[in-house]
């Protein structure tokens, strides 16, 4: 029996029965559209962190310093004073993977402008900042390097400042606003970047020279992080080693010592939330592979029923000359098509599914081409798997009592 | 000329039923010509039904011989005997056997199907010209469910013709159907057996043994009488019964 009447006959047998093919192709279905349902749903949170994460910065690199340990108790990294203007210098002029550095200097404190007041953090930063992390200006302009030489009292603000301190409504450019007792000129406001992944407003910020924020309001003369920002994403592995190799020189650290100093690129950041999320959607695959499994064993169950309901036909096929291999193929072919419909029907509804949920989360819809093509697979591998025993038990039938059978 | 068609040799057949051996076949011997109409009769139980699936290749004998068209069945692996089955038997049972829901010509097309020696556009046409030479020219496209028990019975003999097998084996193949359509059957073999074709019939009344050129009487396993005999008309006997007052 060749491929055409193979399938000719499975499609007839299968129509004949609607209703059971139907509700059959329903666990196939089911199982399938989860299946990729979550996998879309993975990648496109994937996607979607990923852009978050490139919104952070360009290339970022954090250079913080190293826990310093004390007696065996973990003194954070705010404790360590090893990063200072020295290290900025040398990572400004001696590298070649480097585009930009900024040091970050943080404080808080209560911002008060005519009657209103609002508490918020304070990065002391240079003007290379804003590129750094991807900040843009709406208004007024970022301070300038002269500003950062002579401690000015000037500050960028963000969004969320601007609407809790000036609600009249005025322009914040120009107008001077006093951070505890220290008044600082704004001389610009930063477009509104949103909330990020962690759900903190990320324009709930103020930006002042670092010098300023060193020098008149914490007295210090350490950083508590320096961020870079290498010449390409590609470069960001050598930038690093390159400012490891100029910071353990600069700290005098020997070889076989450790470094007193962290490094984070923004490209490991980014590999190891995927990887996070990568293994969420395995598990949340994992978990809808099961009703796939079901769904299997429901062709089993439907396809032994059949087999039986069918044994005189079985009988006379035999009769008549079909070979066993002939029958075992007729059933093989009819599971193998009950599945094979069945996950093209639930690929649809999974695309569908995660599509309504991306555009509720408003997530980007991604299709998986990879989730689809081993879909497929899975339903042929569901089809033979489960169809194999009835087709067999089919195919060894003694053709006279199949004969017989009523 | 006739040539030897089946050639069975001290066929013995042995059930095992629980710890107790049923003889249903003690050693039956005898040969098929080409173009002999053979009836097999015998009482309920005497192994007329355990002969004819031996011969139809069905079952296997537990001792003897069986040559058919001059191959021994005994070497043939079980592919081997379908495709036997399906070249040089046509089998016609006493319930038809058709698929239902699948119309006359599909059910006759379907030995073809298991043919890989007949091209796919040939089997419409060789299907539609057994079902000619049954009369059923008309109803190739009715389901089993459309058709009287005769017209099944014909359709089911338009299936074991489409092969062109050496012979048919039919096992009371008239005994769900009424004493006229039996005739119109036997009709219908006589026709067959006119344009040459081999027949053994399967049956345990006397009055459809009469149609046929040979009769074969077995009894508990074993042939009691083997004598050809002067077949009677099927289509007289049929004028006869139509003369005859309907009750
Ligand atoms: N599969 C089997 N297992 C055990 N015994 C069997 C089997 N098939 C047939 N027999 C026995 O073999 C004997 C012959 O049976 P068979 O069916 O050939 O009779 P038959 O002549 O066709 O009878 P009927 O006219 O009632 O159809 C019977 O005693 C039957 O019980
Ligand atoms: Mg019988």
């Amino acid at each position: 029996m060749n491929i055409t009447n193979l399938f000719k006959l499975a499609i007839s047998s299968l129509f004949r029965n609607k209703m059971r093919t139907l509700l059959t192709m329903l666990g196939i279905i089911i199982g399938i559209a989860s299946v990729i349902a979550m996998v879309s749903l993975g990648q496109a949170s994937t996607k979607n962190v990923q852009s978050e994460l490139s919104s952070m910065g360009s290339n970022m690199i954090m250079i913080m310093p190293a826990r310093q340990m004390r007696g065996g108790v973990n003194m954070g990294n705010a404790s360590s004073k090893s990063l200072d203007e020295n290290d900025l210098k040398s990572l400004k002029n001696n590298t070649v993977y480097v585009a930009k550095v900024s040091p970050m200097v943080a404080t808080s404190k209560q911002l008060v402008y005519g009657s209103n007041n609002h508490p918020c953090s304070i990065n002391g930063v240079s003007e290379d900042y804003l590129d750094i992390r991807k900040y843009s200006l709406k208004s007024g302009i970022m301070f300038s390097e002269e500003d950062v030489k002579r401690y000015a009292k000037v500050c960028v603000i963000g969004q969320t400042v601007v609407n809790e301190l000036f609600t009249n409504g005025e322009d914040p450019i120009g107008q001077v606003v006093r951070f505890g007792s220290i008044p600082m000129t704004v001389i610009g406001v930063l477009a509104p970047k949103g909330q990020n992944q962690m759900g903190e407003d990320q324009d709930n910020i103020v930006f002042a020279p670092y010098t300023t924020i060193q020098k008149r309001f914490s007295g210090i003369n350490y950083f508590n992080m320096i961020f870079a920002s290498a010449t390409s994403e590609e470069e960001s592995e050598m930038a690093a080693t390159e400012i490891t190799y100029i910071l353990r020189s600069n700290h005098g650290i020997k070889t076989g010592s450790n470094d007193d100093f962290e490094i984070r690129t923004q490209e490991e950041l980014v590999s190891s939330i995927n990887s996070i999320n990568k293994m969420l959607t395995m598990l949340l695959a994992a978990i809808a592979s099961i009703s796939l499994i079901v769904g299997g064993i429901g062709i089993m169950n439907i396809m032994y029923v059949t087999v039986t309901e069918r044994t005189k036909e079985i009988g006379l096929r035999m009769a008549i000359g079909a070979r066993n291999s002939d029958i075992k193929m007729q059933f093989l072919t009819e599971s193998i098509i009950l599945s094979l419909i069945g996950g093209i029907i639930g690929i649809f509804f999974g695309l569908i599914l995660s599509y309504g949920v991306s555009k509720l989360l408003n997530w980007p819809f991604v299709i998986s081409q990879k989730a689809i093509v081993i879909s497929f697979l899975v339903c042929a591998f569901t089809g033979i798997f489960f169809g194999w025993y009835p087709a067999k038990k089919a195919a060894n039938m003694d053709p006279i009592s199949a004969l017989r059978y009523e | 000329m006739s040539n030897e068609i089946l050639k069975i040799e001290k066929l013995e057949r042995v059930f095992r039923v629980g710890s107790e051996d049923v003889h249903a076949l003690r050693g039956v011997s005898f040969t098929v010509q080409s173009g002999e109409f053979v009836s097999i009769m015998g009482t309920s139980g005497s192994g007329k039904s355990t002969l004819l699936n031996i011969l139809g290749c069905l079952d296997t004998p537990s001792s003897g011989e069986y040559i058919i068209d001059g191959v021994s069945v005994k070497s043939l692996s079980k592919n081997e005997l379908s495709e036997l089955r399906n070249r040089k038997i046509g089998f016609v049972f006493q319930n038809y056997n058709l698929l239902a829901r699948t119309t006359a010509l599909e059910n006759v097309e379907l030995p073809l199907i298991y043919n890989k020696d007949v091209p796919a556009k040939e089997r419409r046409d060789r299907a539609v010209a057994a079902l000619r030479l049954v009369g059923l020219e008309e109803r190739m496209d009715h389901t089993p469910n459309q058709l009287s028990g005769g017209q099944q019975q014909r359709v089911a003999i338009a299936r074991a013709l489409v092969n062109d097998p050496v012979i048919i084996l039919a096992d009371e193949a008239t005994g769900n159907l009424d004493t006229k359509t039996s005739y119109e059957i036997m009709s219908l073999f006589q026709d067959l057996h006119g344009q040459g074709k081999t027949i053994a019939f399967v049956t345990h009344e006397p009055d459809i043994a009469n149609f046929t050129t040979r009769k074969i009487c077995l009894r508990d396993g074993q042939i009691i009488e083997d004598k050809p005999i002067v077949p009677l008309s099927a289509i007289k006997a049929l004028e006869e019964i139509s003369k005859m007052p309907t009750e």
